[in-house]
């Protein structure tokens, strides 16, 4: 084979250039590990941890009450407002009820039918569940909240359905705000906790129970702290989900406010950014907190 | 452990009645996209096509959708990048800091919504002085997608062989083509899985968007929610919402589809 002489060495040294960055890199994995993170972990921090980080500093700021200009100047202002005045003490309280509350009964009605979806059903209705379950998941957000806000509407189908009954709608208030809450998020719970009992093999229920255990025990003593990591990997979906929460509020919440509404009215129309910020810590030490305990158990593997 | 056929049944019982609370709001949403009464009265007095009608005709809509496909596009983009990466350094090396940086991958999903989004604001608009645009929205969005690709990739990863990268080496390939030729075939589904959880995540996603999009940028949750408190838009938002529930079964066909090809 003949070769022309220009253009063949232009090539080769294209490809042994290309050969060569190869060859130096795999003998240095250190070098191919700061490269491979380089460009998201540069995105992560230069965007998220910064600006988590100003927001913290912007808490300690404060705001000009005639111009709306924010002084850069230290002071604890605002933390003592948020740690002190009732209103955010209430508001807290409040939304920590509420965001309890409902992965409280999220994980109530999400275990009996994970459970029949895992162990029970038929490899075939398994499937058909599971998409079931999904659809909703997929289904907007917005969609399900204005979906509750027409159930608990005065002209609405729950009025029609329970006024036979001498019963009323809620309305919109706290318990609109729970039970949408409940609804949005349940998907979110369902599924985690169906992926964690499928992984309880079959054979150590049955191995269980050969060995005299009965159901109860075998829940107690086998699937509960197998399934622990699941159901805690859950509980931060919807926790999480619900304590930032505003929109569902405004939506089915009547006049009530939790944090999110807050944080929402003083970078909006009180134009207080460092207020916003110190309220908004809450949210973030409550969350920080809960999955410092919760990394040990392993649960954020299982997210 | 053996479930009595009684336990089945109330079991199989409770799972209906789940199905039932989950169906019955979308289904109230169905009908009343077709109720004749502008305050929806249930059960609806006569039924109409009006809402549908006028759904279709909306311009406003229509610029919504194009604004929210079009962000979720670019986000889904750069958090495939992102997320493929940092999978790959996560479970291949280990090394001081990488429970960190698998932290912070969590974090802005983990996080509630507003504080990423009051972050974010403050971070474009005080600190770096910008203009919120759509690129605010974007890069506040791959932000939280990261998490739904590293995840995938990341399972993925775990299960592939690592000795047929190391075949594809002896045999002569550099790490690109053996990237190329190798492990990407055998990401794809998992790449595919991950994307559509992120462009569902982003085309769903209110909080985070109010907080880093400008005035003119109107994404589809933020169209839904603007008209959801108008008396004369109301029922139009109806028949938005059957559309977008009817629309989720199309990321759910090409997942099952996926998962259909992985098991055989």
């Amino acid at each position: 084979m003949t070769r022309k002489p220009g253009v063949q060495s232009k090539s080769e040294s294209g490809l042994s250039s290309a050969r060569l960055v190869s060859s130096y890199l795999f003998s240095r994995p250190k070098t191919r590990l700061a490269l491979l993170l380089a460009a998201p972990v540069t995105w992560l921090v230069l965007i998220y941890v910064v600006a988590l980080v100003a927001l913290l500093i912007t808490a300690f700021w404060s705001v000009d009450s005639f111009t709306g200009e924010i002084h850069m100047t230290w002071s604890l202002d605002n933390l003592q407002q948020v740690f002190t005045q009732a209103l955010y003490r209430t508001v807290t309280f409040r939304t920590v009820g509420i965001a309890l509350l409902v992965t409280v009964i999220d994980l109530v009605v999400a275990l009996p039918i994970a459970f029949f979806m895992a162990k029970i059903a038929k490899a075939r209705s398994q499937r058909i569940m599971v998409i079931l379950i999904l659809m909703p998941l997929w289904a907007s957000y917005l969609v399900k909240a204005y979906a509750w806000r027409s159930v608990l509407s005065h002209d609405g189908i729950l009025q029609w359905l329970v006024q036979p009954f001498g019963l009323s709608t809620p309305g919109y208030g706290l318990a609109g705000i729970v039970i949408t809450q409940a609804y949005i998020w349940l998907p979110y719970v369902i599924l985690p906790i169906f992926t964690g009992l499928e992984r309880v093999s079959n054979t150590l229920l049955e191995a269980s129970s050969d060995l005299g255990a009965k159901s109860g025990k075998t829940i107690r003593l086998v699937v509960a702290p197998l399934l622990l990591p699941a159901i805690i990997a859950a509980s931060i979906f919807s926790f999480s989900l619900t304590l930032g929460d505003y929109i569902t509020v405004n939506i089915v919440g009547g006049p009530n406010q939790m944090l999110g509404n807050l944080v929402y009215s003083n970078v909006g129309a009180a134009n207080n950014l460092p207020l916003a910020a110190a309220i908004a810590l809450i949210p973030v030490a409550l969350m920080f907190g809960y999955l410092t305990v919760v990394r040990k158990t392993g649960a954020l593997e299982n997210l | 452990m053996r479930i009595s056929t009684s336990a089945k049944w109330v079991l199989g019982f409770i799972s209906g009645l789940v199905l039932l609370f989950i169906y019955l709001p979308l289904f109230v949403v169905l009908i009343n996209s077709f109720n004749a009464n502008k305050n929806m009265v249930w059960p609806p007095p006569a039924l109409t096509t009006e809402w549908w009608g006028k759904a279709f005709k909306s311009l406003g809509l229509w610029e919504a959708v194009a604004t929210s496909v079009e962000v979720a596009i670019a986000s889904t983009l750069l958090a495939l990048v992102l997320g493929t990466l940092v999978a790959m350094a996560l479970s291949r090396y280990k090394f001081f800091g990488r429970q960190v940086v698998s932290l912070l991958v969590i974090l802005p999903i983990a996080l509630p919504g507003i504080v990423t989004g009051i972050a974010l604001n403050n971070a474009f608009r005080t600190i770096l002085g910008l203009q919120l645009t759509m690129a605010t929205v974007i890069i506040a969005h791959a932000t939280f997608c990261v998490v739904t690709v590293y995840n995938n990739v990341m399972a993925r990863l775990s299960r592939m062989n690592p000795n047929l990268q190391d075949a594809s080496a002896d045999l002569g390939a550099g790490l690109w083509t053996t990237f190329r030729l190798v492990t990407f075939p055998q990401l794809r589904s998992a790449l595919f899985a991950g994307g559509l959880l992120a462009f569902g995540l982003s085309f769903d996603e209110i909080i985070v968007t109010t907080f880093t999009a400008g005035n003119g940028v109107v994404t589809l949750p933020i169209w839904i929610y603007d008209n959801m408190f108008r008396p004369g838009q109301a029922p139009v938002v109806n028949v938005v919402a059957v559309v977008l529930v009817l629309a989720s079964m199309i990321p759910i066909y090409f997942a099952q589809r996926v998962s259909a090809v992985q098991d055989s």
